[in-house]
């Protein structure tokens, strides 16, 4: 059975849907790489508000903090370091073939996107309606974060410093650049 | 003993050798670091680096033999797991003793470039141990970040440079699908456990969840890409050709025989009940694979592009053996990864001590003659590639590989006899371009005057090496055939439903 939400939350989930999915169209078309980039930042904060409305509230905080904010700052930065802000010297480079099979592809997420719209879940996995506030009572804010991350995936929040160590040292190692002696 | 991995400490001890080697490697980045960069720092912490390779070899058979078990949790404790990591230490140690004086032929100074080796193989170890798919996720990506480095650290040439883009753009893209496929599975069942996830799909009867099965389908894909199997396979070989000849050797054995443990374990212990519809891909996965890379190897002229092929060829080989499953295939799954590695390394060894200044001397014409000048590289060279084939005798154990998968095929549950008469016929057309190698070396009139430098120590020790291993081996195999047999999964690896299994597998 459906469960009947107010219209208060249809309606600015349809709103942010909205604006999530047009942002998302301008940020393909655009020409220039900055104005892209700033599309995709809209985008990003739109579904922030989406996950924040499905009472994901930690996720949407980390939507906006890294892909809104670290990761987008970074396309600006490369984009602005080598100099590709002007469109007019950026050659079209996406021939015909390109675009048939980015479009193909596209075509294949939606079909599977609408296969897993259709798939049934089975009832024992999703939580109750007020899951988070039982949670919140007997965890508090903090200990819903921190009882997952240090208890149940410690291997895997170890094994995440040990990858981004290994990224800075082979950042370094090429970015030094004088991996090769001069002959 | 036990370890109960729900307790930090214990899960410690589980990971003993993995941390041994994570521990060691990051020591060796700081004393990497300490000096400044010259030839000979950078033979010390690659001399360094193999000792530590041996340590952890060590400290993996200490944990063998102890016959450790643990409960079910995140990661395994298995001598599926151990004899993994031997085989990966093996390659990596080998890789090392090559890059040695490679590197300074072709003054690639840091010693940093072994620490990262170490690093990638500390990702493959937590690989083939991973039971979970977030730790598979990690697993993978520690050890494809440091090889996307590797590829490209050879700046001077723009080989290296495009051929480390192409693989770190499709590795990214690969990446992707990987994730999104993990995610789906998540969401289908609840859970990323192997064991739970697969309790999960009984429980709440899930074998035509849509969203299940795209995920599958999506991991499938993503692992397609990491193991270079047909049609996902078309960044290796420009990837292969770029990246630093040792590198080169690494990635064709360790990064793909990593990623193979982690997929055969996935398959077998978290979707054994889901047999009937991964099998079909997978199926269809290892023919096009034995195809695609033979056939096109065929065409090739460069000694490097035509192992790159001839290790997606053997992709499909070791397809073969997951299609399998069982018990059967896992044996006949590491023996064939031993047989492979070591092939593998000794061709590139051999590329490495023939090879001139600026990854020059790389075509097949240029071995020309070889006998008359080298005999020694010549006839280990022919050892290798005979193996490669899967020759009797004067193959070694490449043939006893080959020999057990076609066996493990033929005797499976459901028996794999068309996929079994692709992997004969293909192994006979890929004759034509092994023995094309063997037939320039020892036939053709020498055409260039240039006598081929002697080969340093080390890699003279790995040519050397691999070639005692593949013929003393290949006469006395039965050693290495009863460890691979007590080397299966823990879990339970039995499909749980056969007789719908049976049915779908009429269709072949």
């Amino acid at each position: 059975m459906e469960p009947h939400y107010p219209l208060f939350y249809v309606f600015h989930f349809y709103l942010f849907g909205v604006i999530a999915l047009a942002s998302a169209v301008v940020f393909v078309t655009r020409k220039s790489p900055v104005a892209a980039a700033l599309w995709l930042v809209n985008t990003m904060f739109s579904l922030a508000a989406l996950y924040v409305m499905l009472d994901a509230q930690f996720i949407g905080v980390m939507q906006v903090l890294v892909y809104a904010g670290a990761i987008m700052v970074v396309f600006l930065f490369v984009v602005m370091l080598l100099n590709l802000g002007h469109p007019s010297a950026l050659a079209d480079a996406r021939g015909l073939g390109w675009r048939l099979a980015a479009g193909l592809v596209g075509l294949g997420l939606l079909s599977e996107i609408m296969i897993i719209i259709r798939a049934k879940l089975p009832q024992q996995l999703i939580v109750p309606r007020d899951f988070n506030e039982q949670q919140l009572e007997k965890l508090n804010a903090v200990g819903m974060v921190a009882a997952p991350l240090f208890r149940d995936y410690l291997l895997a929040f170890e094994l995440t410093s040990v990858l981004l160590l290994v990224a800075i040292a082979g950042a370094v190692i090429l970015g030094r650049g004088r991996t090769v002696r001069a002959r | 003993m036990n370890f109960d991995l729900t307790m930090p400490a214990q899960l410690t001890s589980a990971l003993g050798p993995d941390l041994l080697l994570m521990g060691g490697a990051m020591l060796l980045l700081l004393f990497a670091g300490w000096r400044p960069e010259s030839d000979e720092h950078q033979r010390t912490v690659g001399i360094l680096s193999m000792a530590l390779c041996i340590f952890t070899m060590v400290a993996v058979g200490y944990y063998a033999y102890a016959g450790y078990t643990a409960s079910v949790g995140v990661i395994a404790v298995d001598n599926f797991r151990w004899a993994t990591d031997e085989i990966l230490l093996i390659a990596t140690l080998g890789t090392i003793a090559m890059s040695l004086d490679y590197n300074v032929r072709e003054g690639i100074t840091p010693g940093e470039t072994h620490v990262l080796l170490l690093l990638a193989t500390s990702g493959m170890m937590i690989l083939a141990a991973a039971r979970d798919l977030i730790i598979v996720f990690l697993g993978i990506e520690l050890m494809s970040i440091a090889v996307y480095v590797l590829v490209g650290v050879n700046r001077r040439t723009e080989r290296s440079a495009e051929g480390a883009i192409k693989y770190f753009l499709l590795g990214a893209f690969s990446t992707a699908f990987l994730l999104y496929g993990i995610a789906l599975v998540y969401g289908a069942t609840g859970a990323t456990n192997f064991v739970e996830i697969r309790a999960n799909i009984v429980r709440f009867s899930l074998e035509h969840n849509g969203l299940l099965l795209v995920g599958i389908a999506l991991i499938l894909v993503g692992f397609g890409f990491k193991i270079a199997a047909a049609p996902f396979h078309m960044w290796a070989p420009d990837a292969y050709e770029g990246a630093p000849t040792p590198i080169t050797a690494y990635m064709a054995a360790a990064v793909k025989g990593a990623a193979f443990a982690a997929l055969f374990r996935l398959w077998l212990e978290a979707f054994p009940t889901l047999l009937y519809i991964w099998h079909e891909a997978v199926w269809w996965l290892a023919a096009i694979t034995m195809v695609v890379g033979n056939l096109v190897a065929l065409a090739q002229r460069n000694i490097k592009r035509l192992l790159a092929y001839s290790s997606i060829a053997h992709a499909g080989y070791i397809l073969v053996a997951i299609v399998v499953g069982t018990s059967l295939g896992s044996a006949a799954f590491m023996f064939y990864l031993f047989a492979y590695t070591i092939a593998t390394l000794g061709a590139f060894a051999v590329v490495v001590a023939l090879g001139r200044p600026g990854e020059d001397n790389m075509n097949i014409e240029d071995y020309a003659g070889l006998w008359s000048v080298r005999p020694g590289l010549a006839v280990a060279m022919a050892v290798f590639m005979l193996a490669l084939l899967g020759f009797p005798i004067f193959g070694g154990i490449g043939f006893f590989a080959k020999w057990y998968v076609l066996q493990a095929a033929l005797q499976a549950p459901f028996p794999q006899t068309r996929l079994a008469v692709l992997l004969v016929i293909t192994s006979v057309v890929s004759a034509g371009y092994y023995l094309y190698v063997v037939m320039v070396m020892f036939m053709k009139p020498r055409t260039s005057a240039v006598v081929p430098a002697r080969p340093s120590g080390w890699t003279r020790a790995v040519v050397w090496a691999s070639a005692a291993i593949i013929l003393i081996f290949g006469l006395f195999p039965d050693a290495i055939v009863a460890l691979t047999q007590r080397s299966e999964p823990s879990v339970n690896t039995q499909p749980a439903s056969p007789a719908r299994g049976h049915v779908a597998m009429q269709s072949h």
